[in-house]
């Protein structure tokens, strides 16, 4: 790498995949820079950790990894797991993460105390298909829930006229605080009460009217805050993304957004997110909320989604199949194919 | 480049006197048809006449109430998507205050339509549904001119309170025991839920 003249290296391990890392990067950073080099599919799992603001992480546990070797020069494991979006790594550290099954086992039970009190509403929920809690406890949680408790409740809430907060859903991640603080001026919403009884509120319900405000809806990383003017409109795996551009005047923003579209008709507006969930970046209130016709933006084609995800269900892309054929074609160039005698016979099939 | 070891070799034989007369494959034939003739007939005169059907039998579908009659549905797409034949459609709507008792929770169907010149009749949409709202039951469904009166709106496939239609025998033993869980909110009547509700907060 370029800058390793100036910066002191680290090497680390983390499930046998060695990689030297600048000093001073976490653990999960270097897992993610794995992945992007490699290809592997290592990196822990995030829900309140944004690489995108600052001062986020260390609240929610889901990227906890072991460290069975400290370093070069204090071997000694680890006692117990570390979040690795707050720790750093040291030269010559061993970090297991998907290869240590007492890890998953203490992740299975940091997914059951997010599920507490979720109430399980993906059927109703906008998120639902999109939602990194559900990734998330598909992955590593439990089939079933062991509490058998009231839960928590909460009437649901607007945020201005804009933003729907199901508190119930929350999982106290702060994206939303640390966006409000971050990208725009003015905080006017936050977190009210302690334990159990915390909740992300406006002080005494006072509407969001920033900016940047609607960023909050893509930072979470659950259903509680969704965009009220996409409320019940669609699932999301019934809607089309395509990447889009406006020229936007709005400081800051870009006005590189993603469109969910069903036929023509915009449904939605959002950043466009990057293989961690992320925005690449923050868009302004006037992108995600008024412009939702498509002759507002020059649309650049279909967003990438993973094919894993439910959002590709049912999506045949014209350009993906000719790819596929043109592919096994290439495979195929120059080979004789041997048939079996009479097989141009159609009584023979 | 061999693609599969089924590839059959095909021989064109010389065919013998016996053959070539094509006789005896004539006669052969028709003491095979009139076999038939005196065999037990394979179809029935429907309607008059109605078959035994399975308790599991998939035909049209149903739409079910909870035991308040508020609709269970809550449009939240799975059957949809969980369709082989692409036959279901839908339109979400926000419950409005007041309306409690006819939906049964905060999001329901406005809209829901069921191709019924698409469905296959699978089943998929009956094991995707979470809520217990989508059924097949063993009704035929009927046949009709046109294809706009094929696509079966909530006004059909939505069950009346006065003619309720039972799906117990389509439940496996184990839904039947979770289904007397009442900590489970999808178990809960309408009533159970305002009882238990907490007391409002102030802040």
């Amino acid at each position: 790498m370029y800058f390793c003249v100036f910066i002191d290296m680290a090497k680390v391990t983390i499930d046998d995949i060695t990689i030297d890392v600048p000093d001073g990067t976490t653990i999960l950073h270097a897992a993610r820079m794995i992945d992007e080099q490699y290809g592997t599919n290592i990196a822990p799992p995030t829900m309140c950790y944004y690489s995108k603001l600052k001062t986020t992480g260390g609240y929610c546990r889901t990227c906890i990894v072991s460290v069975t070797q400290g370093s070069t020069k204090d071997p000694r494991p680890m006692p117990k797991p570390v979040a690795s979006c707050r720790t750093n790594v040291m030269d010559g550290m061993v970090v297991k993460n998907v290869t240590s099954p007492e890890l998953l086992e203490a992740r299975k039970g940091v997914v059951e105390f997010l599920l507490i009190n979720h109430p399980l509403d993906c059927p109703v929920c906008d998120q639902a298909g999109e939602c990194h809690l559900q990734d998330l406890s598909y992955e590593n949680g439990d089939e079933e829930s062991r509490f058998k408790f009231r839960k928590r409740t909460f009437d649901a809430d607007d945020l201005g006229d804009k933003i729907k907060l199901n508190m119930n859903r929350c999982i106290l991640c702060y994206r939303c605080v640390k966006v409000c603080d971050q990208i725009t001026d003015n905080r006017v919403h936050g977190v009210l009460n302690r334990g159990y009884e915390s909740e992300i509120s406006t002080y005494i319900e006072k509407a969001i009217d920033n900016d940047f405000s609607g960023n909050v809806i893509d930072v979470c990383p659950v259903g509680a805050l969704t965009d009220r003017t996409f409320r019940f409109k669609s699932r999301v795996w019934f809607t089309k993304p395509v990447d889009a551009h406006r020229d936007c005047k709005t400081e800051n923003c870009t006005g590189k957004v993603r469109l969910w579209l069903k036929g023509d008709d915009v449904l939605r507006v959002t950043a466009r997110k990057d293989r961690w969930g992320e925005v690449e970046s923050f868009i302004c209130n006037t992108c995600r909320f008024e412009k939702k016709k498509t002759s507002d933006w020059v649309i650049e084609g279909p967003s990438k989604i993973s094919h894993h995800s439910v959002i590709n269900q049912n999506h045949y892309e014209w350009s993906k199949m000719i790819l596929d054929v043109k592919k096994q074609m290439k495979q195929l160039e120059g080979v004789k194919v041997d048939l079996g005698e009479g097989a141009l016979n159609p009584n023979n099939i | 480049m061999q693609l599969t070891n089924r590839r059959k070799v095909v021989a064109k034989k010389e065919m013998t006197l016996a053959e070539k007369l094509y006789l005896p494959a004539i006669t052969n034939g028709m003491v095979i048809t009139l076999k038939h003739l005196f065999k037990k007939s394979a179809t029935v005169k429907y309607p008059e006449v109605k078959r035994v059907h399975a308790e599991i039998y998939r035909g049209q579908h149903v739409l079910k109430r909870d035991d308040n009659g508020a609709e269970r549905c809550t449009a939240c797409g799975l059957c949809a998507v969980a369709c082989p034949a692409e036959a279901i459609t839908m339109e979400a709507a926000e419950r409005k205050k007041g309306e409690e008792h006819l939906y049964r929770e905060e999001k329901y169907a406005a809209v829901y339509e069921i191709n019924m010149l698409r469905c296959i009749f699978c089943g998929l949409c009956e094991e995707a549904c979470p809520k217990e709202a989508i059924f097949l039951t063993d009704r035929i469904v009927s046949v009709d001119v046109t294809r706009e009166d094929m696509v079966y709106g909530k006004d059909i496939l939505v069950e009346s309170m006065e003619n309720r239609i039972d799906v117990s025998k389509r439940q496996t033993k184990e839904v039947l025991e979770f289904k007397k869980d009442k900590w489970h909110f999808h178990n809960q009547t309408w009533e159970d839920i305002k009882n238990a509700l907490p007391e409002k907060k102030h802040h």
